[in-house]
């Protein structure tokens, strides 16, 4: 009998499944949390009606939107304006395709795994700026412009980020990667300042990075509430304006699995023991839903910045110091062999 | 402005060759707080000019004023600024009194000073949760709600009405200020204090929100007064002008306050003037409830049927949004001849076009949010 | 700095001269600016309904400039121009540098008058100024002090909506608060909704 769990398409279409449902729980649960944690911060319950302790309130919300008609306003792009959400949501799903969750769970282990996440995640971009061009709202245009300049700034220096990152690893498989962090937390990336002294901050831009991304607060000029009225969204109704949030979500999710991966060890136990099997995924998610809870934290805490303020941050602090330690940590890899020959 | 500071080159279209468009903000947008509309002519995110087109929950409260009689148009002046209710009602108060020569006993002017002085602090704790929400914090207007929440619950126990009060009568008030209302706020008072030094560290010292509003949509102390604007737009253009010092009222005089001003007029400084006023109102009240006497609350010969002798009369306040003036004029009769009321929203709104041309769209709604409109007090 | 009242008195006073020659319109007993005549009096004895309270033909004609006890009416200085002189008298007060508090108007139809009123506050003096007009009600037009003091646009824009007073010379007088079609002007007395 042919073992069908072991046959590469099927393994591939259950990984495929599994993601979708990873995503879709996240997405929706994430919402809860945001609005829990955002209660939390604000001194009141939050969404508490729905089941116990509002644990039903993601179902609620989605059979809301899903019952609600697709508006489709006169005058827009039709395909584009019904293309826009897939398209939003299509990338995270293929870039959570190549993130290893543990020691063995991983869809499609790619060497290549690294430039995957990234060619994908720069189509959600583009998503955002079809949907609010095709929405034929002013709005939305302002929108759609803000996000163009927002990604092109905050791509290059995410990148110069990743860069350093590569070389310190060596490889662009994620697994590698991960799996070159072993052992205590001090073997994770984060912390590996012999090689990089600005390593933490290295972290801190990689971070910046990815909230302006994902277009959160302080940075969430595509939405932004009280300038734009919803921005890119500002036509969506329904499932439509659904999906842009679940994918808001989804892509938060894919920013933080990364940052965990490059920096905090992925799967790896930070004190040594208790590692391998289930506890891969369990210190996974753990500092995973760490670094999203910082998203949400720090979305309910300060207010938005200025939108020339944000291109300045990317263009005149975060390029020229991610450059920096892009030199920084080349020169260091050649030079402390010779310095400190017992380290390497 | 961001020209000055060399921080974006735009794409300005004195040549004519760029193309503009025009946004229709509102009358339903988030950042207007009511149904305000403004026209812009818009450069990409620059606006070349933003006319504000207003009107969209006018009532006519001055026509109201000659349909009814002298004390039914009480109510009225409480849903013109609905934030000040308190600061409202006294100016029309004030008007008739000055008409009628009527002696206001002291313990109604403290009782008066007090309400008015709590009401100007849940009106700026409103704006304040209002500003951060166009700056898109969210988080301090439940903050700022959980405070004022006490202030309601002190003057729905006085008078009832938690937002649209009425509380004063000719002569003196509704009724007296009792011991529980006199310790609440002593009560309140104390809980203040540490909570206002508690939105500084958090929201006034954060650098994302300095960043916001310095050197933002600078109103200049000239340009406030040829537009009339008042309140803490003027101080925050650094001329102490209030009208509790200029043209003393009720008991203002035997009370100690500084009225903080700013130089740098700029949103800035007219956040901070409110900030600094919450204290200096708290201070007033402090004071107030250690001198209010023992006393009648009424004023003992106040005609059953109002009527003014024939004339014109001006009373001002200093409402939470600036000078709130109230002109009546009477013809001897039981009902009003007419009556003018002088909103302050409506001047410090006027200067708007002036002052957001050549801003970029989220800086001037910035400077549209510290200018702390309330639309029903714009249209009337 | 700061302007003081002696010295408004006179500077209106010389203004209000230049147009000795014209008959000042006579400012009415319900504004007489003591504020003590009685208007049912001398409605009655003018021999006018109750609704038409104010001139009174035996009352004194009261000087045009007068200074006014604050706690007593809510201004210090009230001063009564000609229609056309409403300019000049903003560019006075201008260079003396008050600000412009409020436009509006009264509908006196007993008189078959409109009667315009501005007020000024200053900024740092305590001064308050009240300057009046009277326009015929058959034909209620006055220049515009917009170019003086620009708050005065919104101001008049509001007149005109509620009284029909037209400010010629002003840049935009586009219904303002009323509706777009509004042909109506509410405060007039006449008005009938």
């Amino acid at each position: 009998m042919i073992d069908f769990l072991n046959l590469e398409p099927v393994r591939i279409l259950l990984y495929l499944v599994a993601i979708c449902a990873f995503v879709g729980a996240n997405a929706a649960y994430l919402v809860l949390a945001e609005r829990k944690g955002a209660g939390r911060i604000q001194r009141r319950p939050g969404p508490n009606e729905a089941g116990p302790a509002g644990i039903l309130q993601p179902l609620a919300d989605g059979i809301k939107l899903l019952a609600k008609q697709v508006m489709v306003p006169p005058g827009t792009d039709a395909l584009l304006f019904r293309a826009a959400p897939l398209m939003v949501m299509a990338p995270p799903l293929m870039c959570l395709a190549t993130i290893p969750f543990g020691d063995s769970i991983v869809a499609v282990n790619l060497n290549i795994g690294l430039l995957f996440v990234f060619s994908f995640g720069s189509i959600n971009v583009m998503a955002l700026m079809l949907g609010g061009w095709a929405s034929r709202n002013k709005y939305a245009i302002i929108s759609a412009a803000r996000v163009v300049s927002q990604s092109v700034a905050y791509e290059i220096p995410m990148l110069l980020v990743v860069i350093t990152m590569l070389m310190v690893t060596g490889t662009l498989d994620l697994s590698e990667v991960v799996k070159q962090q072993a052992g205590w937390f001090w073997h994770w990336n984060l912390f590996k300042v012999w090689v990089n002294p600005l390593m933490p901050v290295t972290f801190v831009i990689f971070f910046t990075c990815m909230l302006a991304e994902t277009n959160r607060a302080p940075f969430d000029m595509a939405e932004a509430e009280s300038e734009l009225v919803a921005g890119a969204f500002t036509e969506y109704g329904g499932m439509g304006f659904g999906v842009f949030f679940m994918a808001e979500y989804a892509n938060i999710v894919v920013g933080c699995c990364l940052a965990t991966i490059l920096f905090l060890g992925g799967w790896q136990s930070p004190i040594g023991a208790l590692s391998g099997g289930l506890w891969g995924p369990v210190w996974f998610l753990g500092k995973m839903y760490a670094l999203i809870f910082t998203v949400i934290w720090i979305r309910w805490t300060f207010p938005r910045t200025q939108f020339y303020s944000l291109l300045n941050l990317s263009w005149k602090i975060l390029i020229p110091v991610s450059l920096g330690t892009l030199l920084l940590t080349g020169a260091m890899m050649k030079l402390m062999p010779f310095v400190f020959p017992s380290l390497h | 402005m961001i020209a000055e500071k060399g921080l974006i080159t735009s794409g300005h279209a004195s040549d004519g060759t760029h193309e503009t468009f025009t946004l229709n903000l509102g009358p339903q947008h988030p950042a207007a707080h009511g149904v305000l509309r403004v026209l812009m002519t818009m450069d990409g995110e620059w606006i070349q000019r933003a006319e504000p087109i207003i009107g969209y929950i006018h009532r006519m409260h001055e026509k109201m004023g000659e349909n009814r009689s002298w004390a039914k148009f009480l109510p009225n002046t409480s849903r013109i600024d609905y934030l000040s209710a308190m600061n409202y009602t006294h100016a029309y108060v004030g008007a008739v009194e000055r008409a009628l020569k009527i002696e206001v006993p002291e313990r109604a002017e403290y009782a008066r000073v007090i309400t008015s002085e709590l009401n100007r602090i849940s009106s700026h704790m409103v704006w304040w949760g209002a500003l951060l929400l166009d700056l898109g914090g969210f988080t301090p207007i439940l903050y700022a709600f959980d405070d004022r929440e006490k202030i309601l619950d002190l003057l729905e126990g006085l008078c009832g009405a938690r937002l649209t009060y009425c509380y004063y009568r000719f002569g003196g008030l509704y009724n007296d200020v009792d011991d529980a209302f006199l310790k609440g706020t002593r009560d309140f008072v104390a809980h203040m204090k540490p909570r206002l030094t508690m939105y500084r560290e958090l929201v006034t010292d954060n650098i994302i929100l300095r960043k916001r509003l310095t050197d933002i949509g600078p109103i200049s102390a000239d340009m406030c007064r040829r537009y009339g604007a008042t309140g803490p737009v003027i101080r925050g253009a650094g001329v102490a002008y209030d009208v509790r010092t200029v043209e003393p009222y009720s008991v203002y005089p035997k009370l100690k306050f500084k009225i903080p001003t700013y130089p740098q007029a700029d949103s800035m400084a007219r956040y901070l003037v409110r900030m600094d006023e919450m204290e200096q109102s708290l201070s007033i009240i402090e004071q107030a409830l250690d001198l209010i006497p023992a006393g009648p609350f009424m004023a003992p010969k106040v005609p059953r049927v109002i009527k003014p002798p024939a004339g014109d009369y001006c009373y001002a306040v200093e409402a939470a949004r600036g000078r709130f003036m109230v002109r009546i004029v009477s013809d001897g009769k039981e009902i009003p001849y007419r009556v003018k009321l002088r909103a302050p929203s409506f001047s410090n709104l006027s200067l708007y076009e002036e002052a957001s041309k050549g801003m970029i769209l989220p800086d001037a709604l910035a400077m549209m949010g510290s200018l702390d409109l309330v639309i029903p007090d714009i249209d009337r | 700095m700061n302007p003081t009242l002696e010295q408004l008195t006179a500077q209106f006073a010389a203004l209000v001269a230049e147009r000795a020659s014209v008959s000042l319109p006579v400012v009415g007993g319900a504004l007489c600016p003591d504020g003590t005549a009685s208007s049912v009096e001398s409605g009655r004895r003018s021999g006018f309904t109750p609704d038409t309270s104010g001139v009174n033909p035996d009352l004194p004609k009261p000087s045009p400039v007068q200074s006014v006890a604050h706690a007593l009416k809510g201004y210090d200085l009230n001063a009564t121009v000609a229609p056309d002189q409403v300019v000049a008298a903003a560019q006075l007060l201008d260079r003396a540098g008050f600000g412009l508090d409020a436009v509006t108007g009264v509908d006196w139809m007993a008189q078959n008058e409109m009667e315009v009123v501005y007020d000024y506050f200053h900024p740092t003096a305590s001064l308050r100024v009240v300057v009046r007009t009277r326009v015929p009600r058959a034909t209620p037009e006055l220049p515009t002090i917009s170019p003086v003091f620009p708050g005065a646009n919104w101001h008049e824009r509001e007149t005109h909506d509620f009284f029909g007073i037209r400010f010629s010379g002003h840049p935009n007088m586009k219904p303002f608060l009323l509706p777009e079609d509004a042909d109506f002007h509410p405060l007039r007395k006449d008005y009938a909704p």
